[in-house]
C-alpha cells in the first residue's frame, strides 16, 4: 500500500465515509444538472445551428442549374485534391444592385414604425390590463390571446376584405357620403402597417403585462408624494421600471417584422418592397439559392448586430 | 400643578395655540367597509404624533389621507392653516416615509435623496449641496452612489428618511417607520428620529401597530380601533391612565378585576369582586352610582409579590407561581389564583439572589398586594 491508500483507508476509519457518500451525491446531483440544462441546449445547436450552416454554405456557393441548383462546397478533383470552394460573389451582388439595399432598408423603416405603433398601443392596453380586477384581467388576457385560436392567414385575409376599394371600410364610408370613391389602402404601405401591426401587438403586450405586473404601485405614491405629477411620474419612475418589458416586446415585434413575407406580399402587393418577399422571389422565382441564402444570412446580420451592441451597452450598465 | 402653565412643550394644553394640522369630521368608505369614522384631531407644530392601533383600525387609512392618497368620503384637513382635502400629493407640504421604503430601484441612493428636489426645479448646484447635507445627516455619504438593492435594511430606511426630510416638508409622515427593522437597529433609530424631529423641528405623524415604539417615540398617542379614536393623550396618560379596556389591554399588559361599587367617596372608591373574594380601594374619585359593575386594572410591575403576608388591608389577593420568567433584569411571575385566574406580575430583580436562589420560585405561596394609587377602575 502506498502512502495515499493508508491515508483514504485511515480516513474511511474515522468514518468519513458519510462525507464521501455525500461528494458521490453531489456528483449525481451535478451530473442531473448537466443533463437538464444539456438537453434543451443540444435541441438548439441541432435544428437551429444546423441549418444555419447550411444557408451559409449555400450563401458561398455558385448558382449552377442542377439539383439542388448551387454547386458543391467542397469537392475533390480527380488527381485526388480536396477542393473547397468559396465564392463571395453573392454578397458583392447584394451591395451592386440597389434593390436588396433599399428592400433591407425599407425593412427596416417598416419594422421600426410598426413596432413605435405597437409600443404607442401595446403599452396603454398592458397597464390597463394590469390595473383592472382580478377577473377582468383574465379576460382581457384572453381577449389578447384569442386571435390567435384562428389561422394567421385568415385573418390576414379579413383584412384584405376589409381594406379593398370595395371593402367593408370603404363601401360603408361612401354608403355613409362622407367619401365619394374608394380610399386606396389595400396594396399600399398603409395596408401592410396595419396588417403586422395588427399581428404583433399581443407580442408587445404580453411582455410588457408580464414586467408591469411586478410593478410596485407604491413607486407611483412615492413619486407623487416628492412632488411629481402624474406625467412626471410616468416619465421618471414607470418608464424605466417598464423599460425591460418595452425592449423585450419591442424585439419581438421587430425581428419578425422586418423579415415578414406573407403581410407585404398579401397586403402590400407588388407595391411595398420588403426584404421578406425579395428572398422568396430569388428563392422561388429566379431559382438563385445562393444569392437567396446571402440575402438571409445578411438579413440576420443586420438584426444581430444592433442587438449585440444594445446587450452590450445593458452589461455595461449594470455593472456600473 | 403648575401655578404658571408654561405650554411649549405641551401645546395641547394650551387654550389659546391653534393646531397645524386640524381633522375635521373625517369619514372614509371602502364601499361598504368603513376604515375611518367620523374623526376629530388637531395637532400642533412640533409635535411627534403616534397614531396606535391593531391591524385594520384604520390608522393607515388616516395617514393617506394626510398624504393625499385618499380623498375622505367626507370631513376636511388643513395644515398650517390651508385647506388640503382635495389638494392632490404633490402639491402638498407633505412628505411621507413609506413602509416598504418604497426606494426607486433605478436609481442611486443620491438620485433618490434629490428626487423631490428636482421636481421643485431648483438650481443643480443647490440639490447637490441640499443632497449632500441630508447624506452625510443619515451617515450615507459613502454610499451616495449605490442602488437600494445594495444597502442593507437599516441604510434603506435612512435613504427613505432623507428622500423624505430634504424637501423639509411642513409634516413629515411617518408608516411603520421601524418595522422592518431588528430590535437593536430599532432602538438606536428611535432616537435618531427624535433627534432629527427635534433638531428640524418638523411635525411628525407616525403610524404604528408597536405601543414601545409610541410610548418611546411621541409627545402624544392616539389609540385607534375600529376607525375611531378610543384614547388621545401623553404616552403617560395613556398608559397610567388608560380610559377603556381596551386601551389598559393594548397598551402594555394589565390585570383586569371585575367588580362592583360599594362605596363611591369625593376622594376614594370601594370595589367588590365577588369573584375574587377580595376588596379594592382606589385613590381616586369618581362619579358612579354605587353598584355599578366596573374593571379594575392593574400593571403587573405595580403588583408587590411576597411570601410573606401584608398587613391586613384591600388589594390583596393569594395565589400559587405557576410561572416564572427570568429576564435577567427583571422576572415575571403568573400567579394562579383560588379561583385560577391568572395574575402577571413583574419585578425588577434589584438584588443578585443568594447562592442563585430566587426569592420566589415554581410553586411558591405568595400574597399579592399594590397601593391605592396603583390601580384604575375603568367602567367600559
Amino acid at each position: 500500500m502506498n502512502g495515499r491508500a493508508v491515508e483514504l483507508v485511515a480516513s474511511l476509519r474515522e468514518g468519513d465515509w458519510r462525507t464521501a457518500a455525500d461528494q458521490l451525491l453531489q456528483r449525481l446531483q451535478n451530473a442531473w444538472k448537466t443533463l437538464v440544462v444539456g438537453v434543451p441546449y443540444f435541441w438548439l445547436l441541432i435544428f437551429f445551428l444546423a441549418p444555419f450552416f447550411i444557408v451559409l454554405k449555400i450563401s458561398v456557393a455558385e448558382s449552377i442549374i442542377a439539383s439542388p441548383p448551387f454547386s458543391p462546397l467542397v469537392d475533390l478533383t480527380e488527381e485526388g485534391i480536396i477542393n473547397l470552394k468559396l465564392v463571395l460573389d453573392n454578397y458583392a451582388y447584394l451591395w451592386e444592385d440597389q434593390l436588396y439595399i433599399d428592400s433591407y432598408l425599407n425593412s427596416l423603416k417598416i419594422s421600426t414604425i410598426s413596432t413605435l405603433l405597437c409600443l404607442l398601443i401595446g403599452y396603454p392596453i398592458a397597464y390597463a390590463i394590469v390595473r383592472s380586477s382580478p377577473t377582468a384581467k383574465n379576460i382581457l388576457l384572453l381577449m389578447i390571446i384569442l386571435p390567435f385560436w384562428t389561422s394567421f392567414l385568415l385573418r390576414v385575409y379579413a383584412w384584405m376584405g376589409l381594406l379593398a376599394d370595395q371593402g367593408t371600410i370603404n363601401s360603408f364610408l361612401i354608403w355613409l357620403g362622407i367619401i365619394d370613391e374608394p380610399i386606396r389602402m389595400l396594396y399600399a404601405e398603409f395596408a401592410v402597417y396595419v396588417g403586422i401591426v395588427y399581428t404583433y401587438v399581443p407580442f408587445m403586450i404580453l411582455p410588457l403585462y408580464a414586467n408591469m405586473e411586478k410593478l410596485d404601485i407604491t413607486l407611483h405614491e412615492a413619486a407623487a408624494d416628492l412632488g411629481a405629477r402624474p406625467f412626471t411620474t410616468f416619465r421618471t419612475v414607470t418608464v424605466p421600471m417598464t423599460m425591460p418589458g418595452i425592449v423585450a416586446g419591442s424585439l419581438l415585434v421587430f425581428i419578425p417584422a422586418t423579415g415578414e413575407f406573407v403581410i407585404p406580399d398579401l397586403l402590400g402587393g407588388g407595391n411595398v418592397l420588403m426584404i421578406g418577399r425579395v428572398l422568396y422571389n430569388e428563392f422561388n422565382a429566379n431559382h438563385d439559392w445562393p444569392v437567396a441564402a446571402a440575402v438571409a444570412i445578411v438579413l440576420l446580420l443586420v438584426l444581430v448586430i444592433p442587438m449585440m451592441i444594445y446587450q452590450h451597452i445593458q452589461s455595461g450598465e449594470t455593472e456600473g | 400643578m403648575a401655578q404658571q402653565p408654561d405650554y411649549s412643550d405641551r401645546p395641547w394644553l394650551d387654550p389659546n395655540a391653534t393646531p397645524f394640522i386640524r381633522v375635521q369630521a373625517i369619514t372614509k368608505k371602502f364601499g361598504p367597509f368603513t376604515a375611518v369614522d367620523n374623526v376629530d384631531l388637531d395637532i400642533y407644530r412640533g409635535e411627534l404624533f403616534c397614531l396606535l392601533g391593531g391591524s385594520g383600525c384604520g390608522k393607515t387609512t388616516l395617514l393617506r389621507i394626510l398624504a393625499g392618497f385618499e380623498t375622505p368620503t367626507i370631513g376636511t384637513i388643513s395644515i398650517d392653516g390651508a385647506d388640503m382635502t382635495s389638494v392632490p400629493p404633490y402639491e402638498r407640504p407633505v412628505n411621507m416615509m413609506f413602509q416598504s421604503y418604497a426606494l426607486f430601484p433605478h436609481m442611486t441612493v443620491e438620485r433618490n435623496v434629490a428626487y423631490g428636489l428636482e421636481r421643485d426645479g431648483i438650481a443643480k448646484a443647490e440639490i447637490a449641496a441640499q443632497v449632500n447635507d441630508m447624506l452625510s445627516m443619515v451617515e450615507l455619504t459613502p454610499f451616495a452612489k449605490r442602488k437600494p438593492h445594495q444597502l442593507s435594511g437599516g441604510q434603506r430606511q435612512r435613504v427613505a428618511l432623507a428622500r423624505a426630510l430634504v424637501k423639509r416638508p411642513k409634516v413629515l409622515l411617518l408608516d411603520e417607520p421601524l418595522g422592518a427593522l431588528d430590535k437593536r437597529l430599532r432602538e438606536q433609530t428611535q432616537y435618531e428620529l427624535m433627534n432629527i424631529q427635534d433638531r428640524l423641528g418638523i411635525t411628525f405623524v407616525v403610524v404604528t401597530h408597536d405601543q414601545e415604539e409610541a410610548m418611546t417615540l411621541s409627545t402624544r398617542i392616539a389609540v385607534m380601533d375600529v376607525g375611531r379614536f378610543v384614547q388621545i393623550g401623553t404616552p403617560t396618560e395613556i398608559y397610567e391612565f388608560p380610559e377603556t379596556r381596551f386601551v389598559a389591554d393594548f397598551i402594555g399588559s394589565t390585570n383586569m378585576f371585575e367588580g362592583r361599587i360599594t362605596e363611591n367617596g369625593a376622594d376614594h372608591v370601594r370595589v367588590r369582586a365577588e369573584e375574587y373574594e377580595a376588596d379594592f380601594y382606589i385613590d381616586h374619585g369618581m362619579s358612579i352610582k354605587e353598584g355599578t359593575k366596573v374593571w379594575v386594572a392593574v400593571r403587573p410591575e405595580k403588583v408587590e409579590i411576597s411570601k410573606t403576608a401584608p398587613p391586613f388591608g384591600p388589594n390583596q389577593l393569594k395565589g400559587v407561581v405557576r410561572d416564572v420568567g427570568y429576564l435577567g433584569n427583571f422576572s415575571t411571575y403568573r400567579v394562579q389564583l383560588s379561583n385560577t385566574r391568572i395574575v402577571a406580575v413583574t419585578h425588577p430583580n434589584q438584588r443578585r439572589p443568594a447562592r442563585g436562589e430566587h426569592e420566589v420560585d415554581w410553586d411558591d405561596e405568595v400574597h399579592l398586594s399594590w397601593a391605592a394609587s396603583s390601580a384604575v377602575v375603568l367602567t367600559k
